[in-house]
């Protein structure tokens, strides 16, 4: 494939590989988080730790959509199509995603709900306009990057007149919860965990541009690097990030300029304006309430709000006892540390969310598997030790 | 002579199939006739009982059941018709057998057009013929319009293994090499480029296609061949995984000896889907001691279904039964069996 397979070429990808051998300094490590799932997705399907130096670890971070979506919304989601008769449709990962009591979308569907997969916001028209005695429910989620097209379609709804459409937005902004991880404690005091430097995310900043995160590389002194997602745009952004701490800079510096501009997409900005503003506050999955990191739907378009039109409730619901999805988003634990990972939950049967998306950290350990590597004792052969996990 | 026993004949333009096609009754000898007989007519299916009898020969027979219940039921490189023969043709060849017969079993949704049924016959009809297996039994039911998805059809297939020959999934040994018959995924990438909701342009067909011509000319060469199997659902990570747990060993893979299609690799891409997972239905995992390789390599190269055969990796000592892949990029990671669904990939 033209213009994908140079970004993973496995040969610049170990001359990379030795720059950054040769720019890191031994004495010290580096704690590079990568905010998004699908930066992990990369370092685990390209095997780039292999490539990194002892002393240069990745922390995962939090932005996989459907990980951090607390499981009080979920519940919700599964509360509108079953006690609304309502199609409920929305993107294919949120389906396995563990709800109270067992439940999950997928579960609720086998059990008779009407939930469908879409591929777009515009799927999810089409089927309000094909069944106009339903009520379709759209379940919106993710960063700035799906925020643009929910917009579009509850603008076209507007326009069409369609009575029977309406969006359930969670909608979650990526600024706010970089600066709630640099704010909590664990980092700040505790030291708990330590990032020295952030993979900034590559489609949201085609959204919002690089502007945005220079505000924290300022205040928490970390240097950001806005950084594609094929693996030699990550190996180049460590290298970016490592110079840069090398050299005691805290910049926002743009790796992923192909796409990237620092007042990112204006046109994309200006829809979203119009159409959402700001939650106050919002929970997210491990990191709790985080203040203004959520939209909302405006007024102007609340006939179109699923949570205006269905009264939909607040739900306080808890986490699956021993599940460590939530320090796992933080950054503070890994997969590894948690009791349930590969044992109750696994991909097949997902007890967090985390396993769920083949963004989320646990899912990404378990599929490609690199904690299960062996020891030198099991006598297996020409198989690499993981080095961050026993 | 015996009076024609249907005056009028179906209406195989505009007609629907009904629940009185399924009823035992003289519609259904009539659907029969006209569009089974018809088609698959042999002289052990035209004995007209409800059991095809046949000799057998000395030595060991192999027997395989498949269910298709494919939607679209017409895709592009085939259709449920061609697929069921080809499954089950398949399943019945991986032990290095002959296959020979096939029963066909219809369940057929009321309301479902005569024309599409006849259509999918005849392609199962054109498949056996091409495959050199006769259908010689079969069976007709009829559901109620909601209760069925067009058409579901079962095939059974029974095989001789030759003499000497003894494939099994649990023959891979240390240093043994691997290969596959052609490009990964096509199959899968084809149904989901024509699948409701999904529509995208491309170019590439299901490699739907029997295989038992080419592992017949396999088998005569090398008569020691260790495994047989076609990575179907799941794809060829998915198969390797059950091979290396059901031999006990570990396998190593090599990303960039695995041919893909570079459609597929593009479909794949812009689904978040992974061609190690996507199902293939004319394509063959063959595993065999490493002398042996090459001349397996060049019998699939010269046959019309492997035409892009490769030798792909290698079996190993490991008792954890990994599958693991050196990436084009220079790591290494494992290969797992295929969670859930493949589901696209949302940000």
């Amino acid at each position: 494939m033209k213009y994908i397979d140079e970004f993973r070429d496995g040969k610049l990808a170990r001359k990379l590989s030795k720059a950054i051998a040769q720019e890191v300094d031994k004495g010290r490590t580096y704690n590079l988080m990568e905010f998004c799932g699908g930066h992990t997705h990369a370092i685990f399907r390209y095997g780039i730790q292999d490539l990194m130096p002892d002393n240069v670890k990745f922390v995962h971070g939090p932005g996989c959509p459907v990980c951090v979506l607390p499981i009080g919304r979920i519940d919700n989601a599964i509360a509108l199509v079953e006690e609304n008769d309502a199609i409920l449709c929305t993107y294919g990962d949120m389906m396995r995603v563990p709800a109270s009591g067992r439940k999950s979308l997928l579960k609720a569907k086998a059990a008779g709900a009407d939930v469908r997969m879409v591929y777009s916001t515009q799927d999810a028209l089409k089927l309000a306009r094909e069944f106009p005695d339903k009520e379709v429910i759209f379940f919106a989620i993710g960063f700035e990057t799906t925020t643009p097209p929910t917009a579009v379609a509850i603008k076209q709804a507007k326009v069409e007149g369609l009575k029977n459409f309406t969006v359930f937005c969670n909608h979650v902004l990526t600024p706010a919860a970089i600066q709630h991880i640099l704010q909590s404690p664990e980092v700040r005091e505790m030291g708990a965990v330590s990032i020295d430097g952030f993979f900034g995310p590559s489609h949201v900043s085609s959204v919002i541009g690089t502007e945005p995160y220079e505000f924290f590389t300022e205040e928490f002194q970390r240097p950001v690097v806005i950084a594609g997602f094929e693996p030699l745009d990550v190996m180049q952004s460590a290298l970016m990030l490592i110079r840069q701490l090398n050299e005691g800079r805290s910049e926002v510096e743009n790796e992923y300029t192909r796409v990237v501009t620092r007042e990112g997409n204006l046109k994309a900005q200006a829809l979203v304006a119009e159409v959402f503003e700001l939650r106050r506050e919002f929970e997210w999955r491990g990191l709790g309430m985080v203040p203004y990191s959520a939209l909302s739907i405006k007024e102007e378009f609340a006939e179109f709000d699923a949570e205006v039109r269905f009264s939909v409730p607040k739900i306080v619901a808890y986490d699956v006892k021993g599940c460590e999805c939530p320090s796992i988003l933080r950054g503070v634990k890994k997969p590894t540390d948690c009791k349930l990972f590969g044992t109750i939950c696994t991909p097949e049967n997902p007890m967090g969310s985390c396993m769920v998306s083949s963004e989320g950290a646990c899912a990404a350990y378990w599929s490609y598997g690199r904690f299960r590597q062996p020891d030198a004792k099991s006598g297996a052969k020409v198989i690499k030790i993981e080095k961050e996990a026993a | 002579m015996v009076a024609k026993r249907f005056p009028m004949k179906l209406d195989l333009k505009k007609g629907k199939v009904e629940m009185v096609h399924g009823s035992g009754g003289r519609a259904m000898a009539q659907l029969i006739e006209e569009i089974f007989v018809k088609h698959f007519s042999n002289e052990l299916l035209d004995q007209g009982n409800d059991q095809a009898l046949f000799k057998v020969t000395a030595g060991r027979m192999v027997m395989s059941c498949d269910g298709h219940v494919i939607s679209p039921l017409f895709f592009p490189g085939g259709d449920i018709g061609s697929l069921s023969v080809h499954g089950t043709v398949n399943d019945v060849a991986m032990s290095g057998a002959k296959p020979l017969y096939l029963s066909a079993g219809f369940i057929i949704e009321e309301g479902y057009p005569l024309a599409d049924l006849n259509r999918i016959v005849e392609s199962m009809a054109v498949a056996a013929k091409k495959a050199g297996v006769m259908v010689v039994t079969g069976d007709t039911k009829v559901v109620e319009r909601g209760k069925g998805d067009g058409v579901f059809i079962t095939t059974t297939g029974v095989g001789v293994v030759p003499e000497g020959v003894f494939i099994s999934g649990d023959k891979a040994q240390d240093g043994d090499a691997i290969l596959v018959s052609g490009t990964m995924g096509d199959h899968g990438v084809a149904i989901m480029s024509s699948r409701e909701g999904l529509e995208f342009e491309t170019e590439i067909l299901s490699d739907s296609a029997a295989l038992n011509g080419l592992i017949t000319q396999m088998v005569e060469a090398v008569p020691d061949i260790h495994c047989l199997r076609d990575p179907t659902r799941g794809g060829l990570a998915t198969t390797l995984n059950e091979i290396a747990q059901q031999s006990g060993v570990g396998i190593q893979l090599i990303e960039d000896d695995v041919p893909v299609h570079e459609d597929v690799k593009a479909a794949c891409e812009l689904l978040g889907l992974d061609p190690m997972y996507v199902a293939n239905e004319g394509k063959l995992i063959c595993i065999c001691a490493p002398q042996h390789a090459e001349t397996l390599l060049n019998i699939m190269k010269s046959h019309a279904y492997g035409k892009n055969a490769a030798i792909v990796g290698k079996v190993v000592e490991d008792e954890h039964g990994f599958v693991q892949m050196e990436t084009t990029f220079g790591g290494s990671r494992i290969v797992d069996w295929l969670a859930g669904e493949q589901l696209p990939r949302i940000c």
